[in-house]
């Protein structure tokens, strides 16, 4: 065992894609708290799928997918906020009719510029052990950027979160707060395409915050535990990945939907003693 | 004196006009409560004085600048309260953001007020429990503290008592006339409760759209529009 973790840690590569990952689940796991209690979850899905539309597009046409993937899926994350504050709008339905509608148009521009590649299969499963020096510079940075965002506006975010009536009210812009937590999002889930897939990357953000919620209390609790449990899962993920030599992102999902059956039961055991 | 004056106020809510007209005044630590039947805009209006909404036109005026953002509003409850994991303290201490906009993190006097009001409230024993596993009562407890959090002069409450049973209705009526006597705070409330409603407030507002009476509990009771909708007839 040892032996297999001191082989493993030995590669350049898959030290990159540890501490991009871990940093990449400890963002999501953070904005995933606040985006679950506010009934956001849908929001990441869609996001996700938007970022492969535009990835797809991108590499059809030859640019740069990062560069194109970023602006655009920042500009679906305004719109889809939009939508979910809209009343009116069924938002449940409108956003998965847009995150199918991105998933279409990704792989017609695919089918056109000659059919699946490693490439597209690439951002569609992830692979966390691909990552350059460049794409890793990057998503530390980025990683960093949301982490300080997020702890400079920790009490404003609790509070419209919690209440966002009572928040307005009290002259907080919960506007420019919302849009904040959507452009971080949007962020986060660019980032972590590349390494968990476009198809399973809003579990990064999903899954820690209901997890840590089946058995912690408070706001505070369930944000450090939330992201403990995220960063663990993912390096937990990543190992049984090199272990077994399956894909990581869906070795990652696995591994926290195991820890989610466990805090469940905890609950359980808990509410009944 | 008056705290805050409401000239010819016409809102719009999801597009259609929800309040047509209103006029009326708030004065310095007086109970004013605001009845009608369901959809008449009781909340809508309640709602543009904290602020959410803007009026389409007419003017909400404070006469005293300083109560700008230093309103305590107590919301209706959403869904998404109510399996949200916070403790007491933390949703309390949430009231005292409004107080400095650009320190992001809590000042020792936040932290003195917070606990100053949980003692007031009397929710002290269950400071550190989880929001989402206190009984109704104590949640809209919670809720007053943290608004008091917000302010030490005017109160906004939505349908306070809604969903509480007979005996924790009172208690918490008592609270809040605690709260306007002996604090001085001006409470403004909605309600459904039109009979407790006259007992409870100075000054009654009834609304159906535009504003059908306004003016003392005592009046109120004689005049035609309420003593109609206190035998329960709906006015057309």
């Amino acid at each position: 065992m040892i032996n297999t973790i001191t082989e493993f840690l030995s590669y350049d590569f898959i030290r990159r894609a540890l501490l991009v990952g871990a940093l990449v689940s400890l963002c999501a796991a953070l904005l995933g708290v606040s985006l679950v209690l506010k009934r956001y979850s849908m929001i990441g899905d869609g996001l996700s799928h938007v970022g492969f539309g535009a990835l797809s597009v991108s590499m059809a046409l030859n640019l740069a997918p990062l560069q194109v993937a970023v602006p655009v899926v920042i500009i679906a994350a305004f719109f889809l906020l939009k939508i979910s504050e809209n009343s009116r709008i069924k938002a449940d339905a409108a956003i998965a009719l847009i995150s199918s509608s991105a998933l279409a148009i990704g792989v017609v521009s695919t089918s056109i510029k000659g059919g699946m590649n490693t490439d597209v299969m690439s951002y569609l499963f992830g692979s966390a052990l691909s990552i350059t020096d460049n794409d890793a510079r990057i998503s530390i940075i980025l990683c960093f950027f949301v982490l300080i965002v997020f702890i400079v506006f920790y009490n404003k975010i609790f509070a419209i979160t919690f209440d966002e009536n009572f928040a307005k009210a009290s002259g907080i812009n919960t506007k420019t707060f919302n849009m904040l937590l959507a452009f971080l999002t949007a962020v986060t889930i660019v980032i972590g395409m590349r390494i968990m897939g476009t198809m399973l990357i809003s579990s990064l953000i999903i899954f820690p915050a209901l997890t840590s919620m089946r058995i912690f209390k408070t706001f505070k609790s369930v944000i450090f535990s939330s992201a403990l449990i995220s960063v663990i899962c993912f390096v937990v993920g990543i190992l049984i990945s090199f272990i077994y030599e399956v894909p990581a992102g869906a070795s990652v999902v696995l591994t926290n939907l195991v820890l989610l059956i466990i805090f469940s039961m905890l609950g359980y055991i808990i509410k009944k003693s | 004196m008056t705290l805050i004056t409401c000239k010819d106020l016409c809102i719009n809510y999801d597009n259609f006009e929800a309040v047509s007209n209103a006029s009326f005044t708030i004065n310095k630590g007086e109970k004013i409560c605001i009845v009608g039947e369901n959809g008449s805009g009781k909340s809508t209006l309640l709602k543009a004085i904290a602020g959410l909404l803007k009026p389409k036109s007419g003017e909400i005026v404070f006469n005293d600048i300083s109560l700008k953002n230093r309103i305590g509003y107590l919301p209706q409850q959403t869904q998404s309260q109510r399996d949200f994991p916070a403790s007491v303290y933390e949703v309390v201490l949430s009231g005292c953001l409004n107080n400095k906009r650009l320190l992001p993190f809590y000042s020792y006097s936040d932290i003195k007020s917070a606990n100053a009001n949980i003692a007031k409230l009397g929710i002290k024993h269950i400071k550190n429990s989880c929001y989402r596993e206190l009984s109704g009562g104590q949640q809209q407890r919670v809720l007053l503290a943290r608004a008091l959090c917000a302010t030490d002069k005017l109160l906004l409450l939505d349908e306070p008592v809604t969903g509480l049973d007979p005996l924790v209705t009172l208690q918490m009526y008592s609270t809040i006339d605690n709260l306007n006597k002996n604090y001085g705070v001006t409470i403004v409330m909605v309600s459904h409760d039109v009979e407790f409603a006259v007992k409870f407030a100075d000054r009654i507002v009834h609304i159906n759209k535009s504003i059908e009476f306004f003016g003392s509990a005592t009046d109120y009771k004689a005049c035609d529009t309420g003593s109609r909708f206190l035998r329960g007839k709906t006015i057309d």
